[in-house]
């Protein structure tokens, strides 16, 4: 079966098809869901072929994540969408306090297939309460699997196996990225195993680790990069928790240089995660110190000028790749 | 509302566990034997037992920090819930929870909660669950007057009435929110008033009066089989200990603990019922007593001689796809 060249949104809601159609456990909740099948358009035709399996709900973020909690462990697989991730704060005691902790702290009596789904990011002009990315949180949460795609072949292949996954997945995807257009398998079984990274372009003189729309500035910056003769390998990590620690392992031991590249801020972001564990196991393989790329570490301001400064650029990948390549 | 002897002697002996497991659990916490923080319900059995009394195995329940009493209505197995105090690997959670956060997913107990009002948001998904499985099953989360004033008890309790799910809302007012009356935190003289705020059922009920609670009980649970919805009750009763075990209590008066205590004890009046109706005699109580006594002390052997955990038994039951 040859690929198709479909946006972000088309991919997930392909997987959302395919997943509901397989299993009738499948449901989905959250605002606003059928009126405009999602703020996004994300749920396209989803209402009309499951009718009463893409609920809305009030604006009850505690609830709703209750609710996927608590359907959850009763046998039911939720998909809770959160409508902006950024309102994660309001479900935090249910995400941290209950998803993440429930299997273990009762002795792994239970599972709890929960996808939580996250659109995340900036880049939309819509300031401090609704451009965050806050996957770092939930890594930092014993319990939870972190998922961030980029391109949508990955979005798609990520969601099925978020979905058929038995433990609670906080799924982040990139508001920005919705309408990016990529290549996406037909196969209907097409699944991204939860943990496994992708090398997206090989190159030999630095390792740029990244996910999300981090991917996307990595990309440019190595297009730019390849014109001055520095050829970047671009490693899309697609999923933080669990880790594919190999893949980075591997590129790493080849370019000896790594830059990490997320659209977080930079201060205890993911990026702070990896470096530490690049220095302590494969600090014989390094040629310079690992550097990271991230948001300015303020809020995410409204108007454009400084919303674009804050962000992480294509030019500020390539300020890093010199700095380690000492050029 | 007629219920058989067998019933009444079947919650009679339920209340008698609950306050002998409990006394037990309060004398090995204070000898150092239990790690932790307990928290206690002595004085609460009337609520838990009455409300249990009308559930099914497969029915649901969530509870508190201060939930062995509702664990032990609901048909859990005391050993492994000693074995779970003293952290110990025969325990429900192989030791992992502790009193706070003991399970039995086989009996749908859906867990003891550490986070005040935790259980609301989880029930509202247990109903909802109930209701897309089309089953009658029902779905009853306990929860404190002092919960009650947190916010996600109202996002659970408006979006269980929108949707009519199967679920009890059961507050156990048991007048004390840690150092804080009752009073002093909410407005409100009847709990049970918030309900009207959802357009669901209220009632207030004597806690310490099981008969009364398990008819009300009875009325809530058959609703919410028939597919009516949620409904709200307020057992108002008394929590005899402080907040945990150990606590020195001199934000109240001894004075009013004792007058609960003597005058208001829930095993007494429906024991003092049960010797008027002829169902229990004091020869028959008193073995009933010794009965829970010799399980009770079965169940603490079985404790004790079990071993804990080993040290890295602490990484795993993290995920189920690891």
């Amino acid at each position: 079966m040859s690929d198709r060249i479909m946006s972000a949104s088309a991919a997930l809601a392909e997987a959302l098809h395919e997943e509901m159609a397989r299993d009738e456990t499948i449901f989905i909740l959250g605002e606003d869901l059928t009126a405009h099948a999602g703020i996004f358009g994300q749920f396209k035709g989803i209402p009309e072929k499951f009718p009463g399996r893409i609920l809305d709900t009030p604006i009850s973020e505690a609830a709703i994540a209750g609710c996927g909690v608590g359907s959850a462990l009763t046998g039911m697989r939720p998909i809770v969408d959160f409508h902006f991730s950024d309102f994660v704060t309001c479900g935090m005691d249910e995400f941290c306090n209950q998803a993440a902790k429930i299997r273990y702290m009762f002795g792994g009596q239970v599972k709890l297939p929960m996808v939580v789904w996250c659109p995340d990011g900036a880049g939309l002009r819509a300031a401090a309460q609704h451009s965050q990315s806050l996957e770092a949180w939930f890594v930092h949460t014993p319990g939870l699997k972190v998922v961030v795609p980029s391109e949508p072949a990955d979005v798609k292949g990520l969601m099925k196996a978020s979905i058929r996954d038995d433990d609670p997945v906080m799924f982040f995807q990139h508001k920005r990225l919705f309408r990016r257009e990529g290549h996406v398998p037909a196969d209907p079984e097409f699944i991204i195993p939860l943990g496994r990274a992708a090398v997206k372009r090989p190159g030999k003189d630095v390792s740029l680790l990244t996910y999300g729309s981090g991917f996307f500035l990595c990309m440019d910056a190595a297009l730019e990069l390849a014109k001055e003769g520095i050829d970047a390998e671009v490693v899309d990590l697609r999923s933080l928790k669990p880790l594919d620690m190999e893949t980075v392992a591997a590129s790493v031991k080849k370019t000896f240089r790594a830059v990490i590249v997320h659209e977080a801020c930079v201060t205890g972001g993911f990026g702070a995660e990896l470096a530490a564990r690049i220095q302590a196991e494969l600090f014989d393989h390094l040629d310079a110190p690992v550097l990271r790329v991230g948001a300015k570490d303020v809020p995410i301001p409204f108007s454009p000028p400084m919303e674009d400064f804050v962000l992480p650029k294509p030019a500020d990948v390539i300020a890093a790749v010199k700095t380690v390549c000492y050029r | 509302m007629s219920t058989d002897k067998k019933k009444l002697l079947e919650m009679y002996r339920t209340m008698v566990t609950i306050r002998q497991f409990e006394t037990m659990a309060g004398e090995y916490f204070a000898a150092g034997q239990i790690p932790g923080f307990i928290h206690l319900s002595i004085g609460q059995e009337g609520s838990s037992t009455g409300v249990c009394s009308c559930l099914r195995p497969d029915d649901y329940v969530a509870t508190t920090h201060r939930g062995h009493g509702h664990m032990i209505a609901k048909g859990a197995d005391l050993k492994r819930m000693v074995a779970e105090l003293f952290g110990k690997v025969t325990g429900y959670c192989k030791g992992k929870g502790g009193s706070m956060h003991i399970a039995d997913f086989s009996i749908g107990i859906l867990g003891a909660n550490g986070v005040v009002a935790g259980g609301l948001p989880l029930i509202a998904g247990a109903g909802l669950s109930i209701k897309l499985r089309k089953t009658d099953q029902v779905a009853v989360v306990f929860f404190g007057d002092g919960a009650s004033n947190r916010g996600p008890v109202h996002e659970a309790m408006n979006m269980a009435a929108i949707w009519k799910l199967p679920v009890l809302f059961v507050v156990e007012n048991n007048q004390w929110a840690s150092t804080t009356p009752q009073g002093y935190a909410c407005a409100l003289g009847d709990l049970c008033q918030r309900a009207a705020g959802y357009n669901m059922p209220g009632y207030s009920v004597d806690g310490n009066d099981v008969l009364a609670v398990r008819e009300t009980t009875l009325k809530a649970v058959a609703a919410a089989r028939q597919g009516e919805g949620p409904s709200m009750i307020e057992n108002k009763t008394y929590r005899i200990r402080g907040h945990f075990e150990g606590d020195p209590q001199k934000y109240r008066d001894q004075a009013e603990v004792l007058t609960w205590q003597e005058k208001n004890d829930p095993i007494r009046r429906f024991e003092e019922h049960l010797v008027k109706s002829q169902i229990l005699t004091k020869k028959k109580s008193k073995v009933i007593w010794d009965e829970v006594k010799a399980e009770l002390d079965a169940a603490l052997e079985f404790a004790q001689s079990s071993p804990y955990p080993k040290p890295e038994d602490a990484l795993q039951d993290l995920f189920v796809n690891a």
